[in-house]
């Protein structure tokens, strides 16, 4: 068998083993993928537009539409390549029971990422969903939405495995959270327009994947112009390899030891 | 794979080494198992089993020396050498996301098995394991014993050429470690190849055909057990416990005494007859006292020493 087909197949059955799991608790995850996103929606987009108005020619609700949404892939992605991969890895040594089988960890690792990128692509549907009801969606343009979310979740689940991979503990993942995810979200256009931030912010925030995310879904969700379609690609794809080798360097080191 | 070539041993090891912090695990380990056969790895705490073990999977970066499995250089063919491997950790590590039927399957699938062939699979190996009834019940309404046998059914998904069992009957009680005895004894009958560690002596005595004694990475004994209990020992032990000097003195004046230790206030003297010493304690008040034939556990304390290990 070709390597890669043999690299792929092992990565799906680690894929199938999550899905496998998930799909016993798909009801009240599906909730939180739905409940979720919908309140802040309502909340956040009927109370502030009220005093907001009209943002970049969009309801305020729409505006938020899309960030929410790119949000919920970072979210999605972060959460599984965080705290349940971490679960795998060491309160259950999942993973190392997989490495007594012929996967190898290049194979754990990239089965983790995919997984957690479909989380990130489940939650995105959900939204989706929810705001094509809410009458947030422009037109079938959206749809490209849905390949721009999973790379979103490539990208962020790489991030979090990278992070997993020198985990000591559940606290540790609230250094990361707090001191990048949260700052990252305020940051980069999910709830505001980035060019009143300060010149330095503003290129700090477009130094960071999210914005780019964003970039991309937001017109495709509000029938706008897509533009730097390359560009904004191209730092997700580069954060995302980056980080998804670095992560399995650094998990090989710590499980083969 | 391809049928393994029986002059080719499933094992072998030159000069096997691993560092942990600069102190030698497993130093110069040089081993030959051969197909067929169920041997015993036995060492205090600490003694490099365990690391052993992981370097035959793979699961451990060799620091120097050289390690093939069926005849394959580890750890480059790791993943090839896995696909006829079945591994039984140390600590449980089933999925408890899963019920029993489950964890069959979804291991079932890491090794590339199709779903069709699983079932059938998945139905002999319960039946194997006595674990039909549990089909569907989920890990933690399991019993330690059967946790243990659905790992061990677990291992066997890939129908393996060697199983290797770290520890397999640790914690368990008298009558689940003679249900996984008998199982291993089965497949040992199928012709796998085995390799166990175990702290159990009588486990060891009764299951392997070979024991290897490790302490602090090397080789102490190699041999079977009954031949090892022959050749590395004195016949008969005779323990005294909580005896005063005096008396001890006297015992210790016959002349079959071999060897005598003390460990807390039990004193073991090792020989042959020991005739005289048997009739100083018959003669005196004092009856706390055992007489009995020498088995692998004095070998293993003669060869490891009786300090404790962390």
């Amino acid at each position: 068998m070709n390597n890669a087909v043999r690299f792929l197949t092992r990565s799906t059955s680690i894929w199938s083993r999550n899905i496998r799991v998930w799909a016993k608790l798909a009801g009240p995850s599906l909730m939180g993928n739905f409940g979720e996103p919908l309140l802040y929606l309502l909340v956040l987009g009927y109370g502030l537009g009220q005093f907001v108005g009209e943002v970049q020619g969009l309801t305020y609700m729409a505006f938020l539409a899309s960030g929410v949404l790119c949000t919920s892939a970072v979210n999605s992605a972060s959460f599984e390549g965080m705290y349940s991969a971490y679960t795998r890895m060491d309160v259950q040594q999942t993973w190392m029971g997989m490495l007594s089988t012929p996967v190898g960890v290049g194979e754990v690792v990239f089965g983790e990422i995919l997984w957690a990128a479909t989380k990130s692509l489940i939650s995105v549907c959900a939204i989706l969903i929810v705001a094509t009801i809410l009458g947030l969606v422009a037109d079938a343009w959206a749809l490209f939405i849905l390949p721009v979310a999973f790379l979103t979740g490539l990208c962020f689940a790489s991030l979090a495995l990278l992070v997993t991979s020198s985990a000591k503990s559940y606290d540790f993942f609230l250094y990361y959270t707090t001191l990048f995810i949260t700052p990252m979200v305020l940051l980069s256009g999910v709830f505001f327009p980035i060019d009143t931030l300060p010149i330095g912010v503003q290129w700090l925030a477009k130094s960071l994947p999210l914005y780019h995310a964003i970039s991309l879904v937001r017109p495709l969700m509000t029938g706008g112009e897509v533009s730097f379609v390359l560009p904004h690609l191209l730092v997700l794809i580069t954060f995302g390899a980056t980080a998804g080798i670095l992560a399995a360097y650094r998990i090989k080191k710590r499980l083969i030891k | 794979m391809n049928a393994v070539d029986p002059q080719l041993p499933i094992v072998k090891s030159i000069d096997l080494c691993k560092t942990y912090a600069g102190i030698a695990v497993v130093n110069k380990l040089n081993l030959e198992i051969k197909e067929g056969s169920f041997c015993g790895i036995l060492g205090p705490n600490g003694a490099g089993k365990t690391t052993t073990l992981r370097m035959f999977i793979g699961q451990c970066p060799i620091d120097s020396g050289e390690l093939t499995i069926f005849g394959k250089a580890m750890p480059e063919n790791a993943s090839l050498v896995r696909e006829s491997v079945g591994v039984v950790p140390q600590m449980d590590n089933l999925d408890p996301d899963f019920t029993v039927k489950e964890n069959l399957h979804v291991y079932g699938r890491f090794f590339g098995i199709p779903s069709s062939e699983l079932k059938e699979r998945i139905h002999e190996l319960l039946d194997f394991a006595s674990l039909q009834d549990k089909a569907d019940s989920k890990i933690s309404e399991l019993s330690g014993g059967m946790r243990r046998r659905l790992t061990l059914a677990r291992a066997l998904i890939n129908k393996p050429k060697l199983l290797i069992l770290d520890e397999p009957t640790t914690g368990l009680d008298p009558q689940a470690r003679q249900a996984i005895w008998q199982k291993l004894r089965e497949l040992k009958k199928q012709g796998i190849t085995l390799i166990i560690t175990t702290h159990y002596m009588e486990e060891a005595e009764r299951l392997c055909d070979r024991v290897i004694v490790m302490d602090h990475g090397e080789v102490k004994a190699d041999a079977p057990p009954k031949k090892l209990i022959r050749s590395e020992i004195e016949s008969h032990v005779l323990e005294v416990h909580a005896a005063d000097d005096r008396l001890l003195e006297r015992v210790q004046q016959d002349e079959s005494v071999a060897r005598s230790e003390k460990s807390g206030d039990i004193h073991f003297f090792y020989g042959e007859k020991l005739k005289v010493a048997l009739e100083v304690l018959e003669q005196s008040t004092h009856d706390d006292y055992l007489f009995r034939p020498a088995n692998l556990e004095d070998v293993f304390i003669k060869l490891t020493g009786r300090d404790l290990r962390e």
